[in-house]
């Protein structure tokens, strides 16, 4: 059994705000059958645009139920710019914490507040709409969702990712681009000025780092590649992106994805920086 | 409150008879039966009598049965130790719904190199026979491991030509039979498997402790080298007190099988008639003329397991859920899914699952409370028929 707060049990077995309002001023609904939980949450505005009525419809576990309950009381009252601020993490401080590969729950309804106040402003479908460029496609997770949970809640790891918002958890498929999201996310992050402790490495200059990157690629991987009848170009270096060419056997080769993520990639954050990202030409 | 306990597939009470047998081993009878004393001696005297009554409980010599630690340490050993002997090249041939103390160890093999052929089952949940007849086709050496009842959907698989036919095809075959023990005869003398695990805690005898059958002339490798405890095939002093506490319980279970058959049955039929008649748009799962007797496996479309877990055992009953959330991945139940059953009812399928202190008055009880908590989770579902769902299923 999950180890709930008393106020998640409260919160699951008297759900408050439980049912439907008729002409809504807002409505979201995110989840499906297939996913195991979905969400519905209408809320109504009164005559100085405050929310004055609040309810949902849940399918879900326990904590789904109790988070869906408890943000519809943490929105009674507010304007929809305050209700907008509110986070996943809040929903969970409200219920006392939930179990991590619970965190989902709370981030289900956050999506479907955002939802809700898109279609409150813009009169667009109530529906989470999933325009932009889904990552995970056993649960629908798009890259813009796993991006803003990684920020939100400083993600660092994949299996945290999949406990927030469910990407990676089925078929595993998309493990190494959510690892390229975090990636992504966490060089954004450090370009914010690092305390010298966190930062032993000497900072390169460009010059420097280009020449590093070519000695790694010399020493530590072309051999490698060579063996299994391989070869590996340099093409340009941008930043921390290194652009990168496969030759030979490896051109085309089906474990060339893995080669670039697990072994390419690893030895140039080894040895040159480890916000080095490696870019397959043509990717 | 009374706890009303229904998921005696996940594990079951002690016995009365059982654990008084057991208790002489916790106070004066503590020997070690390697001794050379009377005083250990006699207690290498109690190994032999459970194993001879284990023996008997399905038909095979006392020494074709190894004590183990558990059901799971049972799979391991019957696996691992056999593949070792076929060899890396060997093919392995599995269900997709098997308990994962033996998916587990096929697919840890699979990634050490075996090819690995996980047979499907239709919508009843029975094995696909003709994908299981070409698996078994070709030259080289094959391992088999299905089991024969299914611990989720009760659902009995036709081991004896699953057997037969593995012989045939000159294949090592071995069966989990956790969950058919007690609840039908065994016979290794009918059923021409190689190799068969049971659990003592599935059947009224503690947890951490288990066997398995070896065919005479199975060639197994050893893997808990030490000792020369059960003939040097499982090194580690004896776990006496628990080892007699499976001579007992198989004795127990082999006296009441048939008049307890009738009773689960009985009893089971009636939950399940009753919920199927109180709670619409509600689905039995499994193969109603081969399952268990005390299993009923039942999807309420459009909630979530989870949620009536929590919600019964607020009123004292226990069962279980195939639910991703409940155990705490992601992917409902690999059983159920394997089945075919719809996405609206994956999640909500929950496992009744009876046993011989199971009574009347208990079902009754259950047929009162359940369907009151699958109201109560539709009326909060935006998917039940009458709030008009906003989504697309
Ligand atoms: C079919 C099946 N096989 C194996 C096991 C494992 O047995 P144990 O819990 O004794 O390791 C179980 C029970 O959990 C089971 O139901």
């Amino acid at each position: 059994m999950w180890e709930y707060s008393d106020i998640v049990m409260d919160h699951f077995r008297n759900p408050r705000n439980v049912g439907k309002i008729e002409n809504p001023d807002g409505t979201g609904t995110v989840g499906s059958l297939a996913c195991g939980d979905a969400l519905t949450l209408m809320f109504k505005l009164d005559e100085n645009q405050r929310i004055c009525d609040v309810k949902f419809q849940t399918f879900g576990c326990a904590s789904a139920i109790a988070s869906s309950s408890a943000l519809t009381e943490m929105l009674a009252g507010k304007t929809v710019d305050e209700a907008e601020k509110l986070t996943n993490k809040d929903i969970a401080a409200f219920l006392g914490g939930l179990p991590d590969q619970k965190m989902h729950c709370s981030v289900m309804g956050r999506e479907a507040l955002e939802v809700a106040i898109h279609n409150y402003r813009t009169g667009e479908s109530g529906i989470k709409h999933l325009d932009d460029h889904i990552i995970c496609t056993c649960f629908g997770v798009s890259e813009n969702e796993i991006r803003r949970i990684v920020t939100e809640n400083s993600i660092t790891n994949i299996e945290d990712v999949t406990n927030f918002c469910k990407a990676g958890g089925g078929c595993g498929m998309c493990q190494s681009d959510i690892q390229k999201i975090i990636d992504s996310v966490s060089s954004t992050r450090s370009l914010t000025p690092p305390s010298p402790a966190e930062q032993p490495r000497k900072a390169l200059t460009n010059i420097q780092k280009i020449k590093l990157i070519e000695e790694v690629v010399e020493r530590e991987i072309r051999p490698s590649l060579q063996k299994d009848g391989g070869d590996i170009e340099l093409i340009d270096v941008v930043g921390n992106r290194v652009l990168i060419g496969f030759r030979g056997m490896c051109a085309g080769c089906q474990s060339s994805a893995f080669t670039k993520h697990d072994f390419i990639e690893a030895k140039l954050r080894e040895f040159v920086s480890p916000e080095i990202i490696v870019v397959e030409e043509g990717e | 409150m009374n706890t009303i306990y229904l998921d005696n597939n996940a594990t079951t009470c002690i016995a009365p008879e059982v654990r008084e047998a057991m208790m002489p081993y916790f106070n004066e009878r503590y020997g070690n039966p390697s001794s050379m004393h009377l005083f250990g001696g006699q207690i290498a005297k109690d190994i032999r009598e459970a194993r001879e009554k284990v023996a008997a409980f399905i038909n095979a010599d006392p020494s074709e049965i190894i004590f183990t630690s558990c059901g799971t340490e049972s799979d391991n050993m019957a696996i691992h130790g056999c593949a070792e002997v076929l060899g890396n090249q060997a093919r392995l041939i599995t269900s997709r719904v098997e308990h994962p103390a033996v998916l587990g160890p096929c697919r840890h093999l699979r990634d050490k190199g075996h090819p690995l052929f996980e047979i499907p089952v239709d919508n009843l949940g029975q094995l696909d026979m003709d994908t299981y007849s070409a698996a078994l086709k070709g030259d080289g050496k094959k391992l088999v491991s299905i089991m024969w009842a299914n611990n989720e959907t009760g659902v009995v698989f036709p081991i004896e030509k699953i057997a037969a036919m593995a012989k045939a095809a000159g294949a090592i075959i071995h069966t989990d039979a956790v969950q058919i023990a007690g609840k039908a005869t065994i016979d290794v003398r009918k059923v021409p498997v190689d190799m068969l695990a049971i659990s003592g805690h599935k059947i009224h005898a503690p947890k951490g402790i288990g066997c398995l059958y070896v065919r005479r002339g199975t060639r197994l490798r050893t893997f808990m080298i030490g000792g020369h405890q059960e003939n040097g095939r499982r090194g580690g002093t004896e776990n006496v007190a628990f080892i007699v506490a499976l001579g007992v319980a198989v004795e127990c279970a082999a006296a009441h099988q048939a008049s307890e058959a009738q009773h689960l049955a009985r009893l089971r039929d009636k939950l399940e008639q009753g919920l199927l008649a109180t709670c619409p748009d509600a689905r039995v799962n499994g193969d109603p003329l081969h399952r268990l007797p005390n299993t009923s496996n039942i999807s309420f479309e459009f909630i979530e397991g989870e949620a009536i877990l929590y919600h019964i055992s607020d009123l004292g009953i226990c069962a279980s859920t195939g639910s991703a959330c409940a155990a705490g991945s992601l992917e409902p139940s690999h059983v159920i899914r394997a089945m075919g059953v719809p996405f609206t009812a994956v999640h909500g399928s929950i496992r009744f699952s009876l046993s011989r202190y199971t009574t009347e008055a208990e079902i009754d009880y259950v047929l009162e409370k359940f369907p009151p908590v699958i109201k109560r989770l539709r009326d909060l579902s935006p998917f039940s028929k009458d709030s008009a769902p906003p989504i697309e299923l």
